[in-house]
């Protein structure tokens, strides 16, 4: 029975194995089906006016809504999906930066300085998708979640007083939006190191490999950012995708070293560059696990106008060289208002590997001078006034010569305005007065009602929350120059609320002035293959045109830090004047006091019987103490 | 206790016991001229002591760090400096009349270096006296209607964007420059800021923003200066109140020409602005120099006696004589160096200090007597720069916006000599880019150190803590004095009622009598509040006069006067005559006049040494012998003593000395000889004090005039 029973038990496990191996077939082309977890590295390099390089990495995992794997993921970092999970987070995004955006030679049209350009130190959105209530609570737990996955002070965006509800004004309008911002939060390595965690092959392989601490941090300008956004069916939240951008935007000098040297004949020329020379590293072949890992270069319309690049000549082209050739190059589809075009040239890391390590690099031959695209109207913000006690903001709108091209396009009918977006938030501390607002427009005070269409505002309440502005203004479109002042009120704060570098003054956050009417967006021919690269697709997305100001120090009246102990001896000599007086006069008797003095005058003696009285006292006592 | 049984006893009637704190108060009252004397000259002496109790200043701030980072500045930056020089001085860049070419000039040689560059037009301002402007802040918007194209003034702005900086904070140079008739130092000082800007464009580790503004000083170094703050920090947004300097075909051609250029995104013709200024350095360099060394004078007082954090000033100092070598000045007053009677004094503290250290080896506050003499003057001109209240250079245009700034002026040994120049540029360049380093080092604004202090040497200070103690010593007496007097008064004629009736009588029939003659003084009080009134409206007139067109200064100077005393005298006659209302019953009615404007300079006094000390100080020298001092001279020649006989000439020559205007002459003679001395010349300094706002104008008219007025009439009181 044994031996005969042993082929079916054997047939059996066969059976099964393979009906095992089946089922495990089904479920992965069920996961085909489904979409599987993406993640891909890409790197933008783009040449800039003043003799910069702006390199752009650019991160995507995409976690697709598993319900077949639970909370196991393959690519997608774990903490990440968590995080989502736990606060039901709709959007997200998280931006560290160091230095600041130069809006005037690095242009501020483009989708690549409109979303990556941020203000200095941490900029924190969400948009949670949980009742309206549980809002404050989720953001409150959301920030000290990523102060530890980031090793950031974010935990202080907790309080009240630092966050804000924008209303409209902010770019992915909704209600349930918060946003805060740290201005002199220090960003640093160890702020990166968790970010790169993230990525499934770290620093170690593909193009992260580039991520030289020392090189970025070299650099004129630093932002690392994360963006989340979940997918799909969001309302049970368990099974929504979730897709993580992390983007690095770093700003170098080529070779800054050898442009000291150069001659001021020679100083026009831009400075030549490799991948090796700014990072002093090179890529040795693409991390396995990203499916596109590609490499671009981007010359942006100015410059591709500037060398007599059309669609035609771009391949022959005199004024620079490339030391690697392009995989493919991808023109930008032609636009109603410019004439030149972008040109993108796709390198795939995929094809080199340890032994032969991607380094691209760039050679000018001819001095080249072009603008960058700049937003149309060139925002900056300053205080006005001196003194410790009142002073005012001002923001000056200033036009660019560069988007009257979009001026006059849009301004086919004649009545042609241009809004302008005002999101301002200020720390209760600044005391904004909302009435003194004032316009001038072209140097001509105008009625406030004239200009704003729409205002929005929500005071500060003292160390709760923070004042709120949000403008929308009107400008007609040949402006010159506008400018909206608003005065203040310095606010006194007690000792505990000071910071600990109290005296250097405390910070305004940037400004967001956004424009509406404008998108920045870049559409590339050939979209067929596009639809894998996730960078492209996100140039093609119209996103609006913003920027921020300038962060503003607000120098407050600050006590004497040694004050405490001046206070303490101070009080302890009050208190002891005051004490020993209030004693001295419970004490004394004024009633009896009088009547022996009274006494004595009736006694009227002289000295000599007042002394013998007092000796014969005195013996008398002492008899009596005998006795 | 003893002491009180006793008094009690002698005096048969028995008092309540009287609380120490006002026995004590009551003992200095009765002894108040002794008190006074003492006082006094505890005073003086302490203010001469000062010298010798100066410490030595020290870094309070850490984060300054001076002297730690080798300096970076090298000889490439210095020969870039020097072409600038060459370029500036090379006679066809002064062919234009207007020196727009040396503007041009400079601001390609900012562009060159890829700093942002911009023009700020300014249209200089007239200095008008605003009866009610003073202590208020410089935002009072002085609007002229008749700007002219052909008065106007550039400024060349170059701003360096720190690298990594988040742009919040800008340090600010300023090199004062004069297109149309530059002398080779101003050449020179643009020479050094250009070294030092073209190192700054290079450097890692810059945290601030650098603002190198060349300040066109054909107006004025100081007007420039104040142009481009005001346009810096209280800007006009609308037209109406800004000059039209665009319309100007000149202005349009600086920016057309500058339009081509390569970086055009670099330059702007709007206003350029950087974050919160953290500190201020204004460089300058002299011409001609008779000194042996290289030196740099350092000019600290800005507007109504306030100064720059003393870190500031120690940065430099501590930078120019242990790293670059260079000998550092602070302003004397030239003329005390070379007293006799100074120097003895050093003499006698110095021989004192070794008396001292003899006994007590722990004892070692002695200080040589030259160092002495040359503190004292040092000391002497801190305070008259203080108390003058007008800034010494365009670094009190900062002050106002509070920040701190100093004027370094470098003083060449020899000159013309191609390796000296080098030499020059290359340690004025490395002491400024010292300066820079350290203050771009600071993490807070300067707190840490002294605001208030009187330098006594670039290494030396006296600190509040200290000087206050002179200035408390010399007014001390003054209450004390007042209280004798009223107490007196009010005794004195007590006592001659007291005789004339019996004295059983004292107690109830009197009572009525004592009250009103108690609120006496109230009648002085009237005198002495019209005198001031009478003083207020003096420091006013000038305003009206002012507006009076071609008037000389001395005939201003006699309206002034002429107009003082008649009103003066029509005060004095409307207002029942106050002045004449000394009966013959009242014989003390001088010493309840003399108490009352005591106890009114006690309290001007007071308040102006919040305002200013220095004032306050020099003020009280003055004023407080005046006022002690002060008694009819008819009662001093009715006694005929010696003791009188001294009183009455001190009386005569103070009443002389404290005259305004009279102390104006003996100070002016004693610092330039009376030689030259001439009448209009205090209407030319009242109106500058008027023009720079300073409190001292105040103090002048409301306070020591009326007190001069009152000791004067005290002077002549019948009685």
């Amino acid at each position: 029975m044994v031996l005969l029973q042993r082929p079916h038990i054997l047939l059996l496990l066969i059976g099964t194995h393979q009906f095992l191996q089946c089922w495990i077939a089904f479920g992965s082309v069920n996961e085909e089906g489904q979409k599987q977890e993406e993640f891909s590295e890409e790197l933008l390099l783009k040449p800039l006016p003043d003799h910069k390089l702006l390199a752009h990495f650019h991160f995507q995992s995409s976690g697709p809504p598993s319900t077949s794997n639970g909370c196991h993921h393959h690519l997608f970092p774990k903490a990440i999906s968590q995080l989502v999970q736990k606060f039901r987070i709709k959007e997200m995004e998280l931006s560290f930066t160091k230095g600041r955006w130069n809006y005037e030679s690095w242009g501020g049209f483009d989708p690549l300085s409109s979303s990556n350009a941020k203000p200095p130190g941490v900029e924190l959105w969400a948009v949670f998708d949980v009742p309206q209530h549980h809002i404050d609570a989720s953001w409150k737990n959301l920030t000290h979640t990523l102060s530890g996955l980031f090793c950031a002070s974010i935990n202080f965006l907790e309080s009240t007083a630092t966050y804000s509800t924008p209303e409209w004004s902010f770019p992915p309008a909704s209600g349930n939006v918060r946003y805060g911002t740290l201005p002199c939060e220090a960003v640093c390595t160890e702020n990166l190191t968790p970010w790169l965690k993230l990525l499934p092959c770290r620093d170690k392989a593909g193009i992260a490999l580039l991520l030289d601490r020392p090189s970025l941090y070299r650099g004129f300008y630093h932002s690392q950012q994360l963006h989340l956004t979940s997918t799909g069916s969001s309302s049970e939240g368990i099974d929504s995708g979730i897709i993580l951008e992390q983007t690095l935007t770093v700003v170098l000098q080529p070779n800054s070293e050898m442009a000291i040297e150069v001659h001021a004949s020679e100083k026009h020329i831009q400075p030549s560059w490799s991948l090796s020379s700014i990072f002093g590293k090179q890529v040795s072949g693409r991390c396995v696990l990203a499916k596109p890992s590609s490499v671009y270069l981007l010359l942006d319309r100015g410059l591709s106008a500037a060398n007599g690049l059309t669609s035609e000549n771009f391949w022959s082209n005199p004024s620079f060289e490339l030391s690697a050739n392009p995989d493919r190059i991808f023109l930008e589809e032609s636009s109603s208002h410019s004439k030149s075009l972008s040109i993108l040239y796709m390198f795939q890391v995929e094809k080199y590997c340890e032994s032969e390590p991607f380094d691209i690099g760039l050679m000018w031959k001819v001095p080249v001078a072009w603008l960058c695209q700049q937003t149309p109207l060139h925002a900056s913000r300053f205080l006005m006034g001196s003194g410790n006690e009142r002073a005012a903001i001002a923001i000056s709108l200033k036009s660019t010569q560069f988007t009257e091209g979009f001026m006059s396009a849009n301004s086919k009918d004649g009545s042609c305005e241009l809004r302008v977006d005002v999101f301002q938030v200020v720390p209760w501390y600044v005391k904004v007065y909302f009435h003194s607002l004032r316009v001038f427009v072209d140097q001509q005070p105008r009625a406030v009602s004239d200009i704003i269409e729409k205002i929005h505002v929500s005071p500060s309440k003292d160390k709760m929350s923070p004042g709120v502005m949000e403008v929308v203004l009107k400008l007609p479109c040949r402006v010159n120059t506008a400018a909206l002042t608003i005065e203040f009120d310095k606010g006194f704060l007690r000792i505990d609320e000071y910071l600990p570098d109290a005296n250097q003054g405390f910070d305004i956050p940037s400004a967001i002035i956004s424009f509406p009417n404008f998108h920045a967006s870049m559409v590339f021919l050939e979209d067929d293959s596009l639809n894998k690269s996730p960078l492209l697709s996100k140039f093609q997305e119209k996103c609006p045109v913003m920027s921020y100001t300038e962060v503003l120090l607000v120098p407050l009246t600050t006590p004497d830090f040694s004050m405490p102990y001046n206070v303490i001896t101070i009080t302890c000599t009050v208190f002891a004047l005051y004490f020993g007086s209030l004693l001295n006069v419970l004490q004394r008797r004024v009633a009896e006091e009088e009547r022996f003095l009274k006494a004595k005058a009736a006694k009227k003696t002289g000295r000599l019987p007042l002394l013998l009285s007092k000796l014969s006292a005195k013996l008398r006592g002492s008899g009596i103490n005998q006795n | 206790m003893a002491e009180t049984k006793e008094k009690s006893l002698s005096d048969e009637k028995p008092k309540p016991r009287v609380r120490p704190i006002v026995r004590l108060g009551i003992f200095l009252i009765s002894h108040s001229f002794l008190v006074s004397i003492v006082c006094c000259t505890a005073g003086v002496l302490a203010l001469f002591l000062l010298p010798v109790l100066a410490k030595n200043t020290y870094i309070s701030e850490n984060a300054l760090m001076p002297g730690s980072a080798s300096p970076m500045l090298s000889n490439q930056h210095v020969s870039d400096g020097n072409r600038l020089v060459k370029d500036l001085t090379n006679p066809n860049s002064k062919s234009s009349e207007t020196g727009i070419e040396s503007h041009k000039i400079i601001a390609q040689y900012m562009l060159d270096l890829g700093a942002e560059v911009s023009f700020h037009k300014f249209h200089p301002q007239m200095n008008q006296f605003h009866p009610l402007h003073f202590f208020s802040s410089p935002v009072s918007g002085k609007i002229q209607e008749n700007y002219s194209c052909s008065s106007y003034g550039i400024n060349t702005v170059g701003i360096i964007r720190a690298p990594r900086g988040d742009g919040k904070e800008a340090i600010v140079l300023v090199t004062p420059y004069n297109a149309l008739k530059s002398g080779f130092g101003e050449a020179l000082s643009l020479g050094i800021a250009y070294s030092v800007f073209s190192l700054l464009t290079q450097v890692t580790w810059l945290a601030k923003d650098i603002i190198w503004l060349v300040a066109d000083s054909q107006y004025g170094e100081y007007a420039a200066v104040a142009a481009w703050l005001r346009e810096y920090q209280t800007p006009k947004f609308s037209s109406l109140s800004t000059p039209n300097a665009e319309m100007c075909p000149d202005v349009n051609n600086l920016f057309e020409l500058k339009g081509h250029s390569i970086s055009g995104s670099k330059f702007s013709n709007s206003f350029r602005r950087a974050g919160t200024m953290a500190a201020a350095l204004v460089l300058k360099v002299r011409d001609q120099n008779e000194q042996f060394e290289d030196t740099i004078s350092i000019y600290a007082e800005a507007s109504n006696g306030q100064m720059p954090n003393l870190d500031l000033i120690n940065v430099v100092n501590y930078l120019a004589v242990h790293r670059q070598g260079l000998r550092v000045n602070v302003e004397k007053l030239w003329p005390l160096l070379n007293s006799s009677w100074l120097k003895s004094l050093g003499e006698i503290f110095e021989s004192l200090a070794k008396v001292a250290k003899s006994l007590y080896p722990k004892w070692k506050f002695g200080i040589p007597a030259t160092e002495y003499v040359e503190g004292t003057a040092t000391l002497a001109s801190s305070l008259y720069y203080q108390a003058l209240g007008v800034p010494t250079g365009p670094h009190g245009a900062f002050r106002d916006y509070q920040v701190d700034a100093i004027t370094l002026e470098i003083s060449p040994k020899f000159s013309l000599d191609k390796v000296w120049r080098n030499d020059i540029l290359l340690r004025g360049g490395r002491l400024i880019e010292g300066v820079i380093r350290s203050v771009n080092n600071l993490l807070e604004k300067f707190h840490q150190s002294f605001f208030l202090y009187l330098l006594t040497s670039p290494s030396k200070f006296v600190s509040v803590g200290v000087y206050m103690i002179a200035f408390a010593l010399l007014i001390a007496p003054l209450p004390m004095v007042a209280a004798s007097l009223y107490v007196d008064a009010n005794s004195s004629s007590n006592c001659s009622k007291g005789d004339s009736s019996t004295p059983s009588a004292i107690t109830d029939t009197d009572e009525h009598g004592i009250a009103i003659r108690s609120w006496r003084w109230l009648n002085s009080a009237k005198l002495v509040f019209i005198v001031h009134l009478w003083g207020a409206i003096v420091s006013l007139l000038p305003y009206f006069i002012s507006q009076i067109p071609d008037c000389s200064p001395t005939t201003s100077f006699m309206i002034w006067v002429l107009l003082s005393i008649l009103s003066l005298l029509t005060l004095n006659s409307v207002l029942a005559s106050p002045l004449a209302c000394a009966k013959a019953t009242q014989e003390k009615e001088w010493a309840l006049v003399k108490s009352v404007t005591i106890s009114s300079v006690f309290i001007g006094l007071g308040l102006m040494s919040v305002i200013n000390f220095a004032t306050a100080e020099i003020g009280a020298l003055l004023m407080v012998p005046m006022c002690l001092l002060a008694r009819p001279l008819k009662l001093d020649v009715r006694a005929g003593t010696l003791r009188s006989f001294c009183r009455l000439i001190c009386n005569l020559v103070l009443g002389h000395i404290a005259f305004p205007p009279a102390a104006f002459f003996l100070l002016k003679g004693m610092l330039d000889g009376f030689g030259n001395a001439n009448v209009g010349d205090f209407w030319m300094w009242v109106e500058s004090l008027w023009a720079w706002n300073s409190a001292t104008y105040l103090f002048i008219g409301m306070v020591q005039l009326p007190c001069w007025v009152l000791c004067v009439s005290i002077l002549f009181h019948t009685c």
